[in-house]
């Protein structure tokens, strides 16, 4: 039998892909890998399974037989849903400007493949999600960041510096910083979308995980309902990850392009999931709550120990903290290791969400409250013993 | 929420968590959460801190009984004075007025089924409001005070996810 594997192809590989950076996450998982009794602050998705009403729904429906394809669009119960759904963040939203997509990464790659031609500019405030940058690079986009450091916040005179561009990324509850927006400050942000004449991406996964006030759409404001794609999913809110089901919300013309590319390269979000999803948004509530509540007082308690040792801003929102480490005269990475070779504590070194990371460190509160206290000790120990 | 609703949720799940803990949780002071728990002890909204065990694991058997009790109401005698009447016997551990084909459901903890036969046969049974019981022994719990006995679902996450 051939065996795969062996000759040497990489003149053969996409040039754009062999340029891209590996993943800063890569290296320190494999570190992890191996070791036992870890607690992880590293990951980036609930510790909650998915609701079992949602889970019984989704075997019901296996038993039933329903397995095939959808249409393209997804289901048209679940169109429906989340159209009804998002007017809950001001936005009155047509059934036929949702498209159901594979998570939000498939929404995201779709959307940027569809507005951008080579060379046009792309803008990503950072830390940023690990896939924007990459992805638009793969769409051929000319990639700007913005540093948002030391407070990680989006500010009109951040955007309009940059001047004209064809897309601003923005991820709000944000992950890594948990940073989010209120109506007033994303007024300002849409001012200079305006200005600049660009289409939003709006990452808005995080939206029901917001403490501190209501999640707003920055398509809800004016004159930005035609210039924004929202992209949100099911992974987050409703512990959904590994189910792989998500939506954007797009304007006509914009639509109709992420359709044709999904229709080629994905054909359907899977139906399972699609159909979980139905039931998250029809009778999810009570659960969703109580997740809100619980990550709200993981929050209150991972902050008010954690800046006994450093400075921190408390998140508006998702599940994640990003404390600045630079009093300990170590570097992002450096950081990381030591403590999760000396205390067995993985947290992910700033350094992985983009340059302006460096001298943080993001710490995921999505595990459970026994874990995070002994986790919690453990850093402030470690901190303390320097 | 309400504070002291908050304190109560939290200290349903994990009664032994400390008022510092609560306090860092909810961020309010220490101070305060004391106070908020002695006034909820003191006016018996908190009743009690119990620990919930898994007797069966650890080799003990316990047999429980659920017995679906019909009564006469009498002018002398409504729900509640036979409800009390059974509640305060040691064996009993829960009494609910339910809705449906019989007035009272009774818990009734005891060391055996003959034990427990006998219970009821002498103490609920001769009550003279008692019309009739039916007894069901409890075979196996599956899940207590909203806690599944038996291994569920384990973390399966990656370590590391962006």
């Amino acid at each position: 039998m051939k065996r795969i594997g062996g000759s040497q192809l990489s003149h053969r590989v996409n040039k754009k892909v062999k340029e891209l950076k590996p993943s800063g996450i890569r290296r320190f998982f494999d570190l992890i890998i191996g070791r036992e009794d870890v607690i992880s602050l590293g990951v980036g998705e609930p510790d909650f399974a998915v609701p079992w009403r949602i889970r019984e729904e989704m075997i019901y429906s296996l038993e039933r037989g329903i397995t095939s394809y959808t249409s393209n669009l997804g289901l048209p119960e679940l169109r429906e849903a989340v159209a009804d759904y998002y007017t809950k963040f001001g936005v009155d939203v047509d059934q036929g400007n949702v498209l159901i997509t594979t998570g939000v990464s498939e929404g995201f790659d779709i959307a940027m493949r569809s507005i951008i031609n080579p060379g046009e500019r792309v803008v990503i405030p950072e830390p940023a999600y690990v896939s924007y940058v990459p992805l638009s690079i793969l769409a051929g986009g000319d990639v700007i960041t913005i540093p948002t450091s030391p407070d990680f916040k989006l500010r009109y005179e951040d955007i309009v510096k940059v001047g004209e561009a064809k897309v601003l990324v923005i991820n709000y509850p944000n992950n890594p910083t948990g940073v989010s927006y209120t109506k007033k400050e994303l007024e300002e942000i849409a001012d200079a979308v305006i200005e600049i004449d660009a289409i939003v991406i709006s990452d808005e996964i995080y939206a029901e995980l917001s403490y501190n006030f209501k999640h707003v759409s920055i398509a809800s404001l004016n004159g930005m309902e035609d210039r924004t794609v929202i992209l949100n999913g099911f992974s987050k809110s409703f512990a959904m990850t590994g189910l792989r089901v998500g939506y954007a919300i797009a304007p006509d013309d914009i639509f109709e392009s992420m359709l044709k590319i999904h229709q080629y390269c994905m054909l359907c979000a899977p139906v399972t999931a699609q159909i979980g999803a139905i039931e998250a948004l029809r009778n999810g509530d009570d659960e969703l709550e109580e997740m809100r509540a619980e990550y709200l007082r993981r929050r209150n308690f991972f902050i008010k120990r954690i800046k006994e040792v450093f400075e921190v801003n408390t998140p508006d929102g998702a599940f994640y903290a990003f404390p600045c480490i630079e009093n300990t005269g170590m570097s992002s990475e450096e950081f990381a290791e030591k403590l999760l070779f000396e205390k067995n504590v993985a947290v992910v070194p700033g350094t992985a969400f983009g340059e302006c990371g460096r001298g943080y460190i993001r710490c995921a509160y999505a595990v459970s409250m026994d874990k995070l206290k002994e986790a919690t000790d453990k850093i402030i120990d470690f901190v303390n013993s320097l | 929420m309400e504070k002291a609703e908050e304190i109560l949720r939290i200290l349903e799940g994990n009664a032994r968590l400390s008022t510092k803990e609560i306090s860092d949780m909810i961020g309010i002071d220490e101070e305060k959460v004391k106070d908020v728990i002695s006034r909820l002890e003191k006016e018996q909204i908190i009743l009690k801190y119990k620990t919930l065990i898994n007797w069966e694991k650890f080799g003990v058997e316990e047999v429980y009984a659920i017995i679906d009790v019909r009564v006469n109401l009498t002018r002398e005698k409504g729900y509640d004075d036979i409800a009390k009447r059974i509640a305060k016997f040691p064996e009993v551990h829960a009494v609910r007025l339910v809705s449906g084909d019989y007035d009272f459901q009774v818990v009734v903890k005891g060391k055996s089924l003959k034990e427990i036969s006998f219970f009821i046969a002498e103490k609920i049974s001769t009550i003279p409001e008692v019309r009739d019981t039916v007894t069901h022994f409890v075979l196996r719990t599956y899940k207590e005070e909203g806690v599944l006995l038996f291994e569920d679902e384990e973390d399966r996450r990656l370590a590391i996810v962006p």
